[in-house]
């Protein structure tokens, strides 16, 4: 269980006004729970992770880890918890197995005694035991790192960006890691900057400019926002874009992908008039088709496509 | 104990670094088979152009005197000044020795026949050594053959490797157990894996106490290693005791890893790290009488040569070397040493969070 109430940090520099990096968040993690934190780079995700994880005070706000306080309980936190920085962060110049070991030492425990909670994730490593860890793949690092932070059998592990710069196997394969440990009774904090692994946890925070935007499970996040998606596409996807917003019954549009994504004002619009309008505008090869809703579409619909 | 896994590693690290395990024994020994010769003042075979207007026979044995001596060496005699001057002009002479007409009569009339020196002093030592040689070349020219006895206390020879090289000593341990492990913590906070250290159980003494550990160890070694390279090379064999000499070296060794891990709390990243390192270092060589002696500077530097430490461990390595001094004759010393390890520890301490 994990639990944040109107956390605020700021990182504060001489000669610059102060950063806000965290602004009254709130939010709770179930135990057992995937929980995902979503959002882009610099949007406070990391600098969440370093409270909870007791490496730094929040400037206001209270928050716990299994009920203990982060700040007068951190050396039981730490006992308890696993945590997996953004960097990978194992020892380059150690082997696997010596890194496995030490990290276990750190915490006094037996290698052997967490073997069956990471059998899965070691497995793959098993046959470069004896590599240091800084001549690995990108994905069999971040294994490594995993297998290091599982060691001492945390309740509650946070993992700040793990699949950042890992190929898409490898974060298929993580993540279907990551649903297997959850089964295993371990609460699972998670940051990510890609929308699509949103779908992997059971509950998700949307973050933007240290704040929460939306918090629940993918599916009601998309129901709740009510409006539908449709897809423009055309010849020219400039004029497009700025033709599709100019239309008096759009709410959003933003280009996605190969296709502009539109919200209209109203729940049933009417198509066939905004087709005529766009192609009255001069616009060629127009295709209108209607979507299904993604979590990103709900990002870029609560944002309103600013990043900053 | 957690301190025996995280040695082990350092340990393992250490000796798996591609320069580390090197260093050790590669930097003594290039340090002292080379530093004491090229950090040497002793002036030698100056070239002098005369300007001999005597033309007497107690001028050209004056010449011969001069010539013959180690300190220089004759390279032309010249009619006039101006052309003398050429000579060092050009280049070629460094000092020019005219001696005036009546130089031979002064001395067997007056005892008192005057010279005139000319050095150049683009190179202040070889200058002001030239001239004062030459000024004792003269004294005991004058005075025949009554001799004045002069005595070189503790280096009779005047050896400046005998003066050198336990200062060069206190270098290697400033490099090896100051900055060395001072740039292994910082490493440690670039890479990330100090974060990943911090969220365990472990404590930041433990952590902090195995990263210093194989390097007091280390630096320890290397000095035992420069003890015996001045021995087989050089035949130097301390006067005093080498339970000084260690005991010395310890406390220091101590010190300057409490430097170097305030160096390490204060940089986030390795260049940071190094620039404050050349910085301490530059006023550790300069500042603590381990080239030009503390004696020779103004007032206001030598008042701030106290707070330079290396200035204490320098003091008392030349002491037992030269002198053969012990503990008793060096109390000032080691309790300056042992006042600054203690206040440069607690600075670290200070210094250090583990959560900002």
């Amino acid at each position: 269980m994990i639990k944040a109430e109107h956390i605020s940090k700021s990182y504060v520099s001489a000669g610059h006004a102060p950063v806000k990096a965290l602004d009254d968040v709130s939010f709770s993690v179930s135990d057992g729970e995937l929980f995902g934190l979503i959002g882009p780079d610099g949007s406070g995700k990391t600098t969440m992770f370093r409270i909870l994880v007791t490496l730094i005070l929040a400037d206001k706000g209270v928050a716990s880890v299994n009920g203990m306080d982060v700040v007068k309980d951190y050396e039981k936190i730490r006992n308890s918890v696993g945590y997996m920085p953004g960097r990978f962060s194992v020892y380059q110049d150690l082997t696997v197995n010596e890194n496995i070991n030490f990290f276990a030492s750190l915490f006094g425990v037996d290698k052997e005694e967490s073997m069956p909670l990471i059998e899965d994730i070691y497995g793959s490593l098993r046959p470069f035991g004896n590599r240091l860890a800084g001549a690995l793949s990108g994905g069999m690092k971040q294994k490594l790192a995993l297998c290091c932070a599982l060691i001492h059998k945390p309740d509650v592990l946070f993992l700040d960006e793990p699949t950042t710069g890992v190929d898409p196997v490898s974060r298929k394969e993580f993540w279907q890691m990551l649903r297997n440990l959850r089964s295993n009774g371990i609460t699972i904090m998670v940051s990510t900057p890609y929308m699509d692994e949103a779908d992997m946890c059971d509950k998700i925070a949307l973050m933007q400019k240290g704040m929460i935007l939306a918090l629940d499970t993918t599916e009601n996040l998309i129901s709740q926002m009510g409006n539908q998606v449709w897809g423009v596409s055309g010849n020219n996807m400039y004029k497009l874009l700025c033709d599709v917003r100019s239309y008096r019954g759009t709410l959003r549009c933003y280009p996605f992908g190969n296709s502009h994504h539109v919200f209209f004002n109203s729940q049933e619009p009417d198509i066939s008039d905004f087709g005529n309008y766009l192609w009255g505008c001069g616009n060629e090869n127009v295709k209108i088709e209607r979507l299904e809703p993604c979590i990103e579409d709900c990002y870029l619909y609560i944002t309103d496509g600013r990043r900053i | 104990m957690v301190i025996k896994y995280l040695l082990e590693k350092e340990f393992k690290q250490f000796f798996r670094s591609p320069i580390l395990p090197k260093i050790v024994f590669a930097y003594p020994l290039l340090v002292l088979l080379i530093f004491p010769w090229v950090t040497n003042f002793n002036v030698e075979d100056m070239k002098v152009s005369v300007v001999d207007k005597d033309m007497s026979e107690v001028s050209r044995r004056f010449i011969r005197k001069v010539d013959n001596s180690k300190y220089f060496q004759l390279y032309n005699v010249r009619n006039n000044y101006g052309e003398a001057l050429k000579d060092i002009e050009k280049g070629n002479a460094d000092v020019i020795l005219e001696l005036p007409r009546g130089f031979g009569n002064d001395l067997e009339t007056s005892g008192n026949p005057e010279a005139l020196v000319a050095v150049n002093s683009v190179n202040e030592i070889k200058g002001s050594l030239g001239t004062g040689y030459l000024s004792a070349m003269l004294n005991g020219f004058v005075s025949g053959n009554a001799k004045g006895y002069g005595m070189n206390m503790y280096n009779p020879c005047k050896d400046y490797k005998l003066y050198m090289i336990p200062a060069i000593m206190v270098m290697i341990l400033i490099i090896l157990c100051g900055f060395i492990p001072a740039l292994n913590i910082v490493n440690e906070k670039e890479t990330g894996t100090m974060e990943q250290i911090n969220v365990t159980p472990v404590s930041r003494f433990s952590f902090i106490l195995a990263k210093l550990i194989p390097f007091w160890i280390m630096g320890l070694v290397s000095l035992t290693i420069g003890i015996l390279i001045s021995v087989l090379v050089y035949g130097m064999v301390p006067q005093g005791s080498f339970l000084t000499i260690y005991l010395g070296a310890m406390l220091f060794v101590f010190l300057v890893s409490g430097i170097g891990l305030v160096i390490s709390n204060k940089a986030s990243t390795m260049p940071q790290a190094l620039f404050m390192m050349f910085f301490v270092v530059m006023i550790f060589v300069l500042m603590s009488g381990l080239f030009t002696p503390v004696s020779s500077m103004p007032l206001w530097a030598r008042c701030f040569s106290y707070l330079v430490p290396p200035r204490y461990l320098i003091d008392i390595m030349r002491s037992v070397y030269i002198r053969g001094s012990g503990i008793a004759d060096n109390s000032f010393n080691f309790s300056m040493l042992f006042l600054f390890t203690v206040l440069i520890n607690i600075w670290a301490v200070l210094s250090y969070r583990k959560r900002t």
